[in-house]
């Protein structure tokens, strides 16, 4: 597929997906749909283009793996698990219902693909520094991916995981940092301001870059660059919008946080959501 | 865990025998990683970095990033053990919850300079709420020596055991309670002598005086069953309640607070067994800070050495 084809793909597949969010936030009446919006193009990019695994290789030793460090925006990893045939989509509308093994935050051993339990924020990257560590000691050639909430940075043992991923210059793993400004009580920057990330990561011995974390293209570009192995981690910080396909969401980044949207809105927010439009 | 080891009858710290055998290990166990947070020399692990070092992880003073490493390690198919103060890693306690409990890690966490016994460093490094914090975790495997021998055999079962387990040691020296033809079992209790009169449940440290204490106490004419309780989770049930109907009184004893340890264990069995004789007297750090001091001082304040033991159980019996 030429690169073209591969962006109209990749966004009438988000399109789609983001639609899943939507609906399964909507039944669960509760949810995250601003960060699970604001992270979905990445996740579905790495999935269909750079992760070595696959349904059929979510229990290989040697697999590529991803840690979704921002459980909370589990709904958007769900919808991309379900697509590419880890298991049913008839599941998608049980999230967070009782007995159902779409829980709110990712479990370790309920759907295949789930790597880490996380939604305790802060967690994941120690994790993925852990994986990449034993993939190292295997020799297996994995590559292992975690993403991050720009929020979720400021909690301390995400910047302990930084020294020591540098420390043992693992560059087999990769971060992503899904940086949509926006966390429950506020704008990130007034509740506790992170920028310059980049620098602080540079510091810290990764290498970065920073890109439109909505734009196929430079997802595409970056996630070429973090596979290049330059004996350092490296460090994606994604400028997205917290909400993004939904007007009505863009335009309140900190509403949409955790709040469900109800039918009414959801209709609305489908109605902005034609996969048929933006694919083509 | 058959295999009898030829062990000196002389005292050694548990950190000790622990460092030692799981160096010994490391050449069977190709999956064994080890971590430590700048605490390698008093925790033993470097006895494996020195053999292992491309399985050792130095990871600084970072506990909470030490433990997820572990359990990124665990899931990636390792046997992480992750050292440090038993109080510094069990004040990691969210981490611990989450990404190794929860995710069904294999790690396991060994928390070393358990309670008061650590002595002159005070309690900001007395780990004195770790048992309690760990029982409460399910899949959490609990686990205290009393001495050399069966240090060695609980950590060659946690080499092959998979899942999460907390192993809690000493920095003092422990007086062997075992002979060499001892088996650990988990999830059993270990009898060490019968009696009828008391049961007394020790657990790490305090073990090897509960067992002087008896001494004492057949002098005063009391009949003292000494009873090692190594496995804190999963918990012997049947075996407590087996001697609460053979004993007028339980005292458990351990260096650690009395809320919410082994005897906090033994308190939530007895009351749901029906027909129990025993009453139970929880003796250990009654909920108070711990202090400076020399170990041996603290174990006398604290009635945890023979003599304070004697006196307790005297007291409660009122002989």
């Amino acid at each position: 597929m030429d690169r073209q084809a591969t962006i109209a793909t990749l966004a009438a597949t988000c399109t789609r997906l983001r639609r899943d969010i939507l609906e399964m936030i909507t039944h669960a009446g509760s949810g995250h749909p601003g960060g699970s919006l604001s992270a979905v193009d990445l996740i579905e990019t790495l999935y269909s283009k750079h992760l070595r695994q696959g349904a059929q290789r979510a229990n290989d030793p040697a697999r590529d793996r991803f840690v979704l460090s921002k459980g909370h925006g589990v709904p958007a990893l769900y919808a991309v698990l379900a697509h590419h045939g880890y298991f049913s989509r008839d599941l998608l509308p049980t999230l967070r219902k009782l007995g159902s093994p779409l829980q709110g935050h990712p479990v370790v051993g309920t759907v295949p693909g789930i790597e880490a339990c996380t939604g305790s924020l802060g967690q994941g990257l120690s994790v993925a520094v852990g994986m990449a560590l034993g993939a190292r000691l295997d020799g297996n050639g994995a590559r292992i991916w975690c993403m991050m909430g720009d929020g979720e940075i400021q909690e301390g043992q995400v910047w302990e995981a930084m020294m020591s991923a540098s420390k043992y210059r693992l560059d087999n793993l990769v971060a992503i940092v899904d940086s949509n400004k926006a966390q429950i009580d506020g704008l990130v920057k007034d509740v506790m301001p992170l920028e310059s990330i980049e620098e602080k990561a540079r510091s810290f011995g990764w290498l970065t870059t920073r890109i439109d974390g909505h734009h196929y293209g430079h997802i595409l570009d970056a996630y070429e660059w973090a596979e290049k192995p330059e004996g350092a981690p490296k460090l994606i910080v994604a400028d997205t919008i917290k909400g993004k396909g939904v007007s009505f969401m863009e335009s309140e980044l900190v509403k949409w946080h955790g709040v469900a949207t109800n039918k009414e809105q959801l209709e609305k927010a489908l109605a902005e959501l034609d996969p048929e439009v933006l694919g083509s | 865990m058959s295999e009898q080891k030829a062990v000196a009858s002389k005292p050694k710290a548990s950190r000790q025998a622990f460092g030692e055998v799981l160096a010994e290990l490391g050449a069977k166990h190709t999956d064994l990683v080890v971590l430590d947070a700048d605490l390698a020399k008093s925790t033993k692990s470097e006895l494996f970095a020195k053999k292992f070092p491309e399985r050792f992880f130095e990871m600084g003073i970072a506990e909470q990033n030490m433990v997820g490493v572990a359990a990124g390690l665990g899931l990636a198919g390792k046997n992480a053990f992750c050292c440090s103060f038993a109080c510094f890693v069990a004040g990691r306690f969210e981490t611990i919850k989450i990404s190794v409990a929860y995710s069904g890690g294999n790690v396991k966490i060994v928390g070393t300079h358990a309670g008061v016994g650590i002595g002159p460093d005070g309690y900001s490094q007395m780990g004195l709420e770790d048992l309690a914090l760990m029982r409460t975790l399910p899949t959490m495997e609990v686990y205290q020596p009393a001495d050399e021998l069966e240090t060695r055999q609980i950590v060659e079962y946690l080499a092959t055991h998979r899942g999460a387990a907390y192993l809690r040691l000493t920095r003092q020296d422990l007086t062997p309670v075992h002979g060499p033809g001892y088996e650990f079992a988990p999830g059993k209790l270990d009898v060490l002598a019968e009696g009828k009169d008391v049961a007394i449940l020790a657990t790490g440290g305090p073990t090897f005086h509960a067992v002087d204490a008896r001494k004492q106490l057949a002098a005063a004419g009391i009949d003292a069953a000494v009873i090692n309780v190594p496995s804190i989770k999963p918990f012997d049930r049947e075996g407590i309640a087996a001697w609460a109907k053979k004993v007028p009184l339980f005292v458990s004893v351990e260096d650690h607070n009395v809320l919410g340890g082994m005897g906090g264990a033994v308190a939530e069995v007895l009351a749901e067994v029906a027909g129990a004789r025993a009453r139970l007297h929880r003796h250990g750090i009654p909920d108070v800070f711990g202090e400076s001091g020399e170990p041996e001082d603290l174990y006398r304040k604290f009635k945890l050495d023979a003599d304070g033991i004697v006196a307790v159980v005297r007291e409660r019996l009122g002989r």
